[in-house]
């Protein structure tokens, strides 16, 4: 069992063509993920890498049956990859392109409010389901399958916490990089509301950073709602007020969107808070009992 | 990035948003010809720079003659100025604004912004014209305005009509308030804008509203389909030391602790500086030096942190993930020997062929220091830059 992706995913690459998207869709197809086309407008009708391109997102996903989509392109082109996956009605997209302009997600997000698909991303490493479905960049041998959900804003910081956990013999039953942009599809609440229904996942981690304030919104949720044990880290401690700490959302505006508020609101919350980056893994291990 | 404000009147004038006349000079001559040209009883001298609170540095100043224009011009330009936002060390005044004096009836606040948490622009207003939003925010929220726009319809012309009353504005100047408001919105949209900022929105004794300031920040990802606003980026406002790092397009802030960090990707970057500060050092700076980190983007973030003079080691902290260890440390000891690197430097990697790279590393004759986790890491390192900081590099 796992959230959003399992082996029933069949996924489409749009932008597969390019460099990113052919070394993914190689590493992604090597995990074990069924990657059934892929689509480049102009090259449709042509095979790369072992998988049929087509020419729009409809006619791809008409053909193959797909019911994920995953976005390789450059950020000036993203958004309408996003809106033609939702025109498609595709159930899941994901969105791995950085710097994607805020104005062209406010037009996105509108759109999604009402539609049947969920966007996760942009600015993200992807989703992985261990032992049955990577969509993304992330490195797949760290992964182990397991019972805890991981959900974060970064990229590299999830890969070190679930190195952790890993390396301490737990395994991950989905783990969701929401991604680093002030305004995206899936948010935290959203992530942890997957996990908390789903029966597989016995424990979560949340690994926020400063700016907004959707950790506050997930840990509300999770102090109503959550008995599952939750660990939460929030990076930043040390981030100046007013600096874009390199995500475009990771900024701490008006005095609001510190980590110390994140803390404590994530605290009040019982979540099991951690200081320090390197302790992740070990306070979910003492949380679950092992 | 942040503009001048001359320079966010010059684009609100263009989108029909009225701004005192006025011009920009930089230096006390063209002041006082300024000044002249305006003809107004009273001038204002404003200091340009990129930051808030510039009237109570005394960066900004009435003149009741274009002499006297003149004569403030010269002690301000040239001179530090220090303000709440510009930190300690202040920053030097190299351009004015010098504008007509206004006849002001009221002051106000107004402020077009996107609101993350409904993924909406939304329009901010309050009658503490002058005071800072967030003081607002803070001691009386019930007195902010706020219309969230639907994107799909645009902003309205019954929001607007929202604000001009709850404003309190009198009844014939609610025409005039709907057209600012929207032209206000009109530029925000259409300029990428992340924040437009009237702080104070003026009615005048005509009855007339008029940005007296205004501040516009724009969206860097958008930046690419307006080349002539990125023309307008001053580098003398930014550290010289961020602006050579964004010339590499690396993520660099800089900060004032001792040691240098050097990471793959923002979130671990900014966890670094965390670890850094629990095991009882400073970081340096922030630094990106993007996933993939390759050997040539090694290279580039080791001259930035070197050319800080307070780094007194460097901690560098790769999840590779697919990036391959050993590339990578075949570039940081390249790196190193090119530019001679004196300061210790720690090393914490994880990858493929994690093993090779340490090996690669432990080699090469230099004195690296390897760490077997982010923690150790960070232990190690605090450790070297303390005792290096009692010796001159």
């Amino acid at each position: 069992m796992s959230v959003l992706v399992s082996e029933k995913t069949k996924l489409l690459v749009q932008g597969a063509t390019g460099r990113e998207g052919t070394f993914h869709t190689e590493q992604m197809i090597e995990y074990g993920t069924k990657v059934v086309g892929g689509v480049t407008p102009g090259k449709g009708g042509s095979i790369h890498i072992g998988v049929p391109v087509f020419n729009t997102v409809s006619e791809a996903a008409r053909a193959t049956g797909a019911n994920a989509s995953v976005i390789f392109v450059p950020p000036p082109f993203a958004a309408d990859a996003i809106l033609e996956a939702v025109e498609a009605a595709l159930p899941l997209v994901i969105c791995i392109t950085e710097g994607v302009p805020v104005l062209d997600m406010v037009r996105v997000a509108a759109v999604l409010a009402g539609s049947g698909t969920r966007l996760i991303g942009p600015n993200c490493p992807g989703i992985i389901s261990p032992g049955q479905c990577k969509i993304g960049i992330m490195p797949g041998r760290i992964h182990k399958q397991g019972h805890v959900g991981v959900v974060s804003r970064s990229g590299t910081l999830t890969y070190e916490a679930v190195d952790q956990l890993t390396r301490l013999g737990i395994g991950q039953s989905t783990c969701i990089g929401i991604g680093g942009d002030p305004i995206i599809g899936t948010s935290f609440l959203d992530a942890i509301r997957l996990f908390h229904e789903d029966a597989d996942t016995r424990a979560i981690i949340l690994i926020g950073e400063i700016g907004g304030n959707a950790e506050q919104q997930a840990a509300e949720y999770i102090r109503a709602h959550v008995k599952k044990p939750v660990v939460g880290f929030i990076a930043g401690q040390t981030a100046p007020p007013g600096r874009r700490m390199g995500h475009a959302g990771a900024i701490i505006s008006g005095g609001s969107g510190t980590a110390k508020e994140k803390y404590e609101a994530m605290s009040a919350a019982g979540i099991h808070c951690v200081q320090s980056p390197a302790d992740i893994g070990k306070t979910l291990a003492a949380a679950i009992g092992k | 990035m942040k503009i001048h404000e001359y320079q966010a009147k010059e684009i609100l004038r263009r989108f029909g948003v009225p701004t005192p006349r006025g011009e920009m000079v930089t230096t006390p001559e063209a002041a006082r010809a300024a000044a002249e040209r305006l003809g107004t009883k009273i001038v204002v001298v404003k200091s340009q720079i990129h930051a808030g609170g510039r009237g109570k540095g005394g960066g900004v100043k009435l003149a009741k003659s274009p002499a006297e224009a003149g004569e403030i011009a010269a002690k301000m330009l040239g001179m530090t100025l220090i303000t709440p936002q510009t930190g300690p060390a202040g920053r030097v005044v190299k351009r004015l604004l010098i504008e007509e004096g206004l006849d002001i009836k009221r002051e106000l606040y107004l402020s077009v912004l996107v609101d993350r948490a409904v993924a909406a622009p939304v329009l901010m207003a309050s009658t503490a014209g002058g005071v800072e939003i967030e003081e607002v925010a803070h001691t009386n929220p019930g007195a902010i305005l706020r219309e969230t726009v639907r994107p799909a319809a645009g902003f309205q012309a019954y929001q607007a009509r929202k604000i001009a009353f709850g404003l309190g504005l009198p009844a014939e100047c609610v025409g005039g308030a709907v057209t600012f408001l929207q032209s206000l919105y009109r530029a925000f949209i259409e300029t990428d804008a992340s924040l437009c900022e009237i702080n104070p929105l003026v009615l005048t004794g005509e009855g007339e509203l008029v940005a007296l300031d205004a501040k516009m920040n724009f969206d860097d990802n958008a930046l690419y389909r307006h080349k002539d606003l990125a023309e307008l980026r001053d580098f003398d406002e930014e550290e010289p030391l961020e602006v050579e790092a964004s010339k590499f397009k690396l993520n660099y802030i800089k900060l004032d602790g001792t040691v240098g960090c050097m990471v793959n990707g923002a979130g671990l970057a900014m966890a670094t500086m965390d670890i850094i500060k629990l095991a009882g050092g400073s970081p340096a700076n922030f630094l990106d030096v993007g996933g993939g980190a390759s050997a040539e983007q090694v290279k580039n973030a080791f001259k930035i942190l070197i050319s800080d003079p307070s780094v007194r080691g460097v901690y560098i902290n790769i999840f590779g993930g697919i990036l391959r260890c050993d590339i990578l440390a075949t570039g940081v000891v390249a790196a190193a020997r090119e530019l001679n690197i004196k300061v210790p430097i720690v090393i914490r990697m994880e990858g493929t062929n994690v093993e090779q790279g340490k090996e690669i590393l432990s080699t090469s004759g230099f004195n690296f220091s390897i760490a077997s986790d982010m923690n150790d890491g960070a232990h190690k390192i605090v450790a070297l830059a303390s005792a290096a900081a009692g010796t001159k590099r």
